[in-house]
């Protein structure tokens, strides 16, 4: 079904138009986009708008702690093979920041919206969608977020009665309890580097075992699932068993799992492997990540990486030593304000590389670095980082408003 | 144990370690090492026996469910309680420390029975979750300088008789009673509500866990630089929150 055969009612529609106004005197004031802002206007004057706009979509939504953002670009771009597509692009992924996404977009024939965590069972219900892309879960901003296996609950409560299609990550375990109430589910083996928050069986409390890539809990018989789709190196493999060739220009094991998982849902809209593949190759950088730039007349790489699972994704995608890394962490709200983390983060993957140490908790990171052995140089700022780092392109890793700090340093 | 050795053992690390718990090990670890020790690290996961040769025994703070389960399994094993029979220490945090203790609400609102080895009974605070840098003074007997730590949890912990509050708080919650303690030990067992991970912050603690196993009074100094600085920053920090 495409564009809008339906007319929004008179409601909806003064809805949509207070939150595009709200959303210009945001911008006119130098508030960002003011997505987030019209949304919120929009919303609270007709609060079935949600519902209302994505009525005459085939929405996909994408939720997971890690790669949301790069997934959802990566299958909007698969499905734009098949008709016009909707997207919250920027990242705002909390239910007024989706409905101003979706305002936008009224011929369009696919609405694919990242959807945050704590949101996903909420628009799920709302916005009927036809597929639902579940990547992986695990801790991050431990000073407010749900216990991870307590969202993973949540999920698997919401998506229970839900008609959609879930195309859901087999290597976690969380993932997989979130899934397997559903009926329809297309399973992925996508990998999973971080373990530890899926030691425990999120079904029964017994000890996961975890032999290869397999794992089973040896108490009540929750296991991984047989996958449909998998990445294996380089290359998608489909349910025939045809490989299909992963060509992106974002780096990493993490986003060729992106691509495999949004491979799997380009597949269910009718887009076969290898024009979703090659579409997805058009992806360059999403909201900034990944980005390669010019500063102070040096390449610096800029790298996003939010909890231990991402680092740890990060560390494996970065050129090795002597590449020098940039590391910058803050504590702020949107960082979550306990920094304990940084200490299941195993930074002696980085010995070798000359590491400089920024950011409003630069001091947290320093001893996190001196009790793993490794040398390192604490600078003020960004300048003066780049400023003593050896000749070479710099791999420059945030974690979420200290990235938005360097994109601003950096004039990108 | 001959002269030079150190076995530390970390327990549960498959259900206890949300807060960047295995810092506290990494640090013992490290200062143990930098003052010529050999260091044995044992990680012990909940299907797993624990050893009761250990010196110094750490144990972190987790979410609600996995804390029931340690708590029914390390009662299962026993091997804890030998441990400190033994004269082995101990340092829990969070829902370590409540698990140390008599008991503590699980996950589930009921009262479950702890392991007993520190003479305290927790509660779940009825108001806002305590979240953020606090600043307190360690019992002066142990002859520690303040600590600095975060605090994020919603217990609320009552010192019986033969237990000692580890600190007094001069800002943050502790142990959340409204008496400003903060945590609490015996001879060889201690427990504290403090994340960063606290010796991350306070590495003076593993010194005198290390301390205590070899029966020493002092150790060579170690390059203190970067601990000082963050601590003097988190200090401030927890003066300037209120």
């Amino acid at each position: 079904m495409a564009g809008n055969t339906e007319p929004l009612s008179p409601r909806a529609k003064l809805a949509v138009t207070a939150g595009k106004a709200a959303a210009a005197v945001s911008r006119a004031a130098g508030r960002g986009s003011g997505s987030v802002i019209g949304g919120r206007v929009a919303l609270k004057l007709d609060p079935d708008l949600l519902a209302a706009l994505a009525k005459h979509l085939d929405v996909v939504l994408v939720s997971a702690t890690n790669g949301k953002t790069t997934t959802t670009r990566l299958i909007a771009e698969a499905l734009r093979a098949s008709g016009p597509v909707v997207s919250n692009a920027l990242g705002a992924n909390m239910p007024a920041g989706i409905t101003s996404a979706l305002a936008g977009g009224s011929d369009a024939k696919y609405g694919v919206i990242e959807v945050d965590e704590k949101y996903l069972a909420t628009v799920a219900r709302d916005v009927t969608p036809k597929a639902i892309a579940l990547l992986n879960l695990s801790r991050d901003q431990l000073d407010r977020a749900a216990e991870t296996r307590m969202l993973a609950e949540h999920w698997r409560e919401g998506l229970s009665g839900s008609k959609a299609l879930i195309i859901a990550n087999a290597d976690d375990p969380l993932i997989v309890w979130a899934a397997s109430s559903s009926a329809n589910v297309v399973w992925v083996a996508a990998g999973q580097e971080w373990k530890d928050d899926a030691w425990s069986c999120p079904s029964c409390g017994g000890v996961m075992q975890r032999p290869g890539d397999d794992w089973f809990c040896a108490e009540c018989g929750f296991r991984r699932p047989t996958p449909s789709w998998a990445l294996s190196g380089d290359h998608v493999l489909d349910p025939h068993g045809s490989a299909w060739p992963i060509k992106l220009q974002l780096p990493g094991r993490a986003n060729k799992a992106n691509a495999t998982t949004s491979a799997a849902v380009a597949a269910a809209f009718g887009v076969p492997p290898q024009v979703a593949l090659e579409r997805m190759f058009a992806v360059q950088a999403v909201a900034g990540r990944y980005d390669v730039v010019t500063f102070a007349e040096r390449e610096l790489r800029l790298l996003l990486a939010k909890n231990p699972a991402g680092w740890l994704e990060t560390f494996s995608l970065i050129d090795g030593p002597p590449t020098p890394v940039i590391m910058s962490v803050n504590a702020r709200g949107a960082d979550g304000t306990d920094t304990s983390w940084l200490w299941d983060v195993d930074y002696t993957r980085l010995a070798g590389h000359p590491i400089f140490v920024l950011g409003d908790r630069r001091l947290d990171l320093a001893v996190r670095l001196e009790v793993a052995g490794l040398d390192f140089e604490v600078c003020e700022t960004l300048d003066e980082a780049v400023r003593i780092a050896p000749p070479g392109r710099i791999e420059v890793i945030a974690n979420y408003t200290a990235f938005q700090d360097l994109r601003r340093r950096v004039g990108n | 144990m001959s002269d030079n050795s150190l076995r530390v053992v970390w327990i549960y690390p498959d259900l206890l370690s949300t807060y960047g718990d295995q810092g506290n090990v990494l640090v013992v670890e490290r200062r143990a090492r930098q003052r010529g020790l050999d260091v044995q690290r044992l990680d012990v996961r909940s299907d797993q026996q624990i050893p009761t040769s250990g010196d110094i025994y750490l144990i972190g703070g987790g979410e609600d469910r996995p804390q029931r389960l340690a708590a029914e399994r390390l009662i299962r094993d026993g091997g804890l309680d030998r441990a400190v029979s033994n004269g082995a220490i101990v340092f829990s945090v969070c829902a370590g420390y409540q698990i140390l203790g008599h008991e503590f609400i699980n996950d589930l609102g009921e009262r479950q029975q702890g392991l007993g080895l520190l003479d305290v009974v927790s509660t779940r605070g009825e108001g806002e979750r305590c979240v953020g840098d606090v600043l307190a003074d360690i019992d002066s007997r142990l002859g520690l300088p303040p600590l600095t730590g975060f605090e994020n949890h919603q217990g609320v912990t009552h010192l019986g008789q033969t237990a000692r509050p580890f600190a007094k708080v001069r800002f943050g919650n502790g142990n959340g009673v409204g008496d400003g303690y903060e945590g609490a030990w015996n001879d060889t067992v201690f427990g504290t509500y403090m994340h960063g991970p606290v010796m991350a912050r306070n590495p003076h603690i593993a010194d005198l866990l290390i301390k205590l196993a070899l029966d020493v009074n002092a150790l060579p100094p170690a390059d203190d630089r970067w601990y000082d600085a963050l601590r003097e920053e988190r200090i401030a920090a927890a003066t300037q929150n209120v």
